[in-house]
């Protein structure tokens, strides 16, 4: 049963029913809601794992598995785990692993090259809302074709990086000089194809690692080749269902799209699969700059990590291209059951006094955590005056008269902001200039205009703020 | 739940989840073993004559496959009941309108470029955003492209047409703000007559977002270019929603209905709306936010409403416009942030393009964007997922030299 249509009903009906609140939930009904939101596993529940309850434990365990299994590549802190989904359409509950993006290596690059590409991709880090955005895989290619090379390639990429790698070759020799440095290190093998397939199952099953199943452009060739691998005892599989730009976009999307319906809503298990995109592939095509490859490169991701994609291999490194991407996953893979807003309040900044600066903004998470994040960084002593906009940015806030002179003069007074200083100057934000006469009007508060970003306010306090 | 409580769930979440990605192997393999066994029917080791093992009985050894197993694959056909319905814009003269051409948005009968279930029925619209005030907080980056025209509506919006390839222009006319110019609404009529004048595409013409003032110019505006089927924008819950549809409807224009980023807000405003105009006339619009500011809400109030729409509901069946341009209220599309996420005038076009590359995908039908740049890549993208070529074959990537 698709994820989506599960209620917390069928799988009440296979709890064992004692409401023991061993779970730490009030009754079995509500361990059942908190299941079908995959909040808890099901061995919270001790009586479940009484032998006696085996058979629903099982019931339940086919029930409550993601249609999209689960593939873990690498070892250690950098592992990464690729599909396990359960929907197709983000609010249908949550999408639960982002896409994983692997740096292609190429092993013709020379040695300093090589430490000095490995270490970008190591290194790439964005501060964003409170968490640190990173690149998680790196691809090692095979394309000198040579075996040797390629090992040394590959042991390197380990040696200096620890991250979770991606083998590329089609050639099983190639593959196995390879994989023989890193046989330990899980790598994901790219890939079985259709002439290959044999050796690359054996080298999967002999190094028990993961191995991706490749037919570009042909899912039912994909969905035969994932039959064979199964059937050869191959465990761990990736779709690699082919990716090109330009005039290939279409048909791209429209196989990623198929492959994530007919595994989820259609039950196909041989497609319950997490699936590779290759945006590296638009690098194929002639470009009078390379700007234009990284562009497309960049462009072809996005869609990607739109429809479906659990992994992508990419190969510019240049942050201009690869920020908007590290940024789209975030925002595609946050759980949209959480609410956007936090809570409306005052908050402390520093070690605030009776002369600090008062400063206002929205309730709107990103807001808030930009303007925090802009407060702490300049180390700044100040009082922050969250108004409830029922979640809205400034800019919505005011267009939409969720922050206006009334909700602003509210705030002040609930919040007893009055209490906290001796002056009376509010510093508004600059998108919210064009209520400040009426702020000064109902609150008595002196109304300033602050910058129309947070970035400039150690700047705009510096020159501005006095306490009389 | 208060903030505290929710950053406490999260890390537990996180646990589950690892939880869960390591029990699943074990079910996987009880999964597997009935599969095998199955299979194992038909194993290919005696029909090829090869001697079988000799196996212990509690544990058979299988045969590995010697030749590929052939599986059958189809595609997810489904066919959705509802149907997105097609809102034309601009009138050619022989419509009773000046323009050369008109286009038309919507027509929907799947979701966006699910292209194995229909070929998309119109290409969306990009229309260029020109300002009537040239004080207009605009970008550094988009700023060098316009600057010439800042203060000239007219020839910034026959620059955005003949330079850029706008299919439509969006006159934003903000000096009707009381807070700004306060400016009455017959310069509004002589500035949008201008931009009529200026170019032969079809054109929306968006107010301050003033409820009041914004029906003042609309119903003038609406009257001196009667038949013109401008796109007005926006009507919203708060204006007084009979009078202007009456405007826009008495006229033969058509009418954005804007809302925040909520599906029942939406169905609202609609619904008021069918008492006073025909839905064909309507295009709706849930508000769009920054790539990194909130986009993900923005992608799934269209995502969300385009599915429901698909399946039937009845107050949601309407083409979708999207505001691309707000991307550039994300500070990561303009700021100086560091040599290594270097240079802002690729990274501000691009933010612009991604924030609406996954809103193209969410459905939206009609795009109102800033950038050169950004403008021509999205063109390229409708072109590529309308051009529905099957690829002759893969590139072999593993063995490029770059």
């Amino acid at each position: 049963m698709p994820a989506k249509e599960l209620s917390p009903i069928d799988v009440y009906k296979l709890l064992p029913g004692t409401n023991c609140r061993e779970c730490g939930e009030t009754n079995c009904m509500a361990f059942a809601a908190r299941l079908v939101n995959r909040e808890v596993p099901l061995e919270k529940c001790p009586p479940l794992m009484d032998p006696k309850n085996k058979p629903l434990y099982d019931k339940l365990w086919e029930l409550l598995r993601p249609p999209v299994r689960a593939v873990e590549v690498g070892v250690g802190d950098w592992k990464v785990t690729l599909g396990g989904e359960y929907v197709v359409y983000r609010h249908e509950l949550t999408y639960f692993h982002p896409t994983a993006i692997a740096i292609d290596l190429s092993d013709e690059l020379s040695e300093e090259e090589m430490e000095a590409r490995i270490k970008a991709v190591r290194e790439f880090e964005y501060e964003y809302i409170g968490m640190k955005l990173k690149l998680d895989m790196l691809a090692v290619r095979s394309a000198s074709n040579d075996p040797s090379r390629f090992e040394a390639a590959v042991r390197r990429a380990w040696e200096s990086s620890k991250m979770p790698l991606i083998l590329c070759s089609l050639d099983p020799t190639v593959m196995e000089q390879g994989l023989a440095a890193v046989s330990d290190k899980r790598p994901l093998i790219y890939a079985a194809n259709r002439d290959n397939w044999r050796e690359m199952a054996e080298l999967a099953v002999m190094y028990g690692c993961p191995l991706v199943a490749s037919s570009p452009f042909d899912p039912k060739g994909l969905k035969s080749i994932v039959k064979t691998l199964l059937e050869y005892g191959v465990k761990d599989i990736v779709l690699d269902p082919g990716t090109l730009g330009s005039e290939g976009l279409s048909e791209t999307l429209n196989n990623f799209t198929a492959l994530r319906i007919a595994a989820i809503d259609r039950g196909d298990d041989l497609l319950g699969f997490p699936l590779l995109g290759t945006p590296i592939s638009v690098w194929g095509e002639e470009a009078e700059d390379p700007v234009i490859n990284e562009w497309n490169e960049a462009m072809l991701a996005a869609a990607l990590i739109v429809r479906f994609a659990d992994a992508l291999i990419m190969h510019s490194i240049s942050g201009w291209a690869l920020l908007p991407i590290v940024i789209l996953r975030q925002n595609i893979y946050t759980d949209p059951r959480k609410p956007v807003s936090v809570e409306p309040g005052v908050r402390r900044f520093g070690s605030p006094n009776e002369l600090s600066p008062v400063l206002l903004t929205s309730n709107f998470a990103l807001t808030y955590y930009t303007v925090a994040s802009d407060i702490e960084s300049a180390k700044i002593d100040c009082h922050l005056v969250v108004v409830d906009t029922e979640g809205l940015s400034v800019e919505s806030a005011i267009a939409g008269r969720k922050m206006t002179a009334e909700t602003v003069a509210e705030a002040l007074k609930n919040f007893k902001v009055g209490d906290l200083v001796k002056h009376r100057k509010l510093i508004l934000p600059g998108r919210a200039a064009r209520i400040s006469g009426e702020v000064e009007e109902l609150s008595g508060w002196k109304a300033m205009v602050g910058p129309l970003d947070s970035s400039g306010i150690p700047k705009y306090l510096a020159e501005n703020w006095k306490p009389d | 739940m208060s903030e505290s409580k929710r950053r406490q769930i999260l890390p537990i979440g996180q646990d589950i989840l690892e939880a869960l990605a390591k029990l699943q192997e074990v079910e996987l393999e009880d999964v597997e073993v009935e599969f095998e066994e199955l299979e194992l029917s038909l194993s290919p080791s005696s029909i090829l004559g090869v001697p079988a093992p000799r196996a212990p009985v509690e544990a058979p050894v299988k045969a590995k496959p010697t030749s590929l197993l052939e599986a059958e694959f189809q595609l997810p056909i489904e066919e959705y009941p509802g149907v997105i319905v097609e809102v034309e814009l601009g009138a050619t003269r022989a419509e009773g309108g000046s323009r050369a051409r008109k286009m038309v948005i919507g027509g929907e009968r799947a979701p966006a470029y699910y292209s194995f279930l229909q070929d998309t029925p119109h290409r969306p619209v990009i229309a260029l955003d020109v300002f009537d005030y040239p004080e207009v907080r605009l970008p550094r980056a988009v700023k060098m492209h316009v600057a010439e025209v800042l203060h000239d509506p007219a020839e910034w919006a026959r620059l955005s047409v003949e330079r850029f390839g706008a299919d439509m222009v969006n006159v934003h006319l903000l000096s009707i703000d009381p807070l700004i110019k306060d400016t009455p609404p017959r310069e509004a009529v002589k500035t949008v007559e201008d931009v009529l004048q200026a170019v032969d595409v079809p054109i929306a013409v968006g107010g301050c977002g003033d409820p009041k003032k914004d029906l003042e110019v609309f119903r003038e505006v609406a009257e001196a270019t009667k038949g013109e089927r401008i796109l007005f924008g926006s009507v919203t819950l708060d204006m007084d929603i009979e009078a202007t549809a009456r405007a826009v409807e008495e006229n033969g224009h058509r009418v954005i209905a804007f809302t925040s980023m909520d599906v029942n807000k939406a169905r609202e405003l609609n619904r008021k709306l069918y008492d006073h105009m025909p839905k064909e006339h309507i295009v709706m619009d849930t508000t769009t936010a920054a790539l990194g500011y909130g986009l993900d809400y923005a992608f799934t109030v269209m995502e969300r409403a385009r599915l429901a729409a698909l399946k039937g509901d009845p107050e949601l069946n309407h083409p979708i416009s999207s505001g691309a341009t707000n991307a550039w209220a994300a500070r990561e599309a303009w700021m100086q942030l560091g040599p290594q996420w270097a240079p802002r005038e690729l990274r501000g076009p691009l933010w612009e393009a991604i924030t609406a590359e996954a809103l193209l995908l969410a459905g939206v039908d009609y795009f109102m964007m800033m950038h050169p740049a950004s403008v021509k890549a999205i063109r390229m993208m409708i072109d590529n997922l309308m051009a529905r070529r099957r690829p002759e074959k893969p590139i072999e990537w593993v063995g490029l030299r770059i």
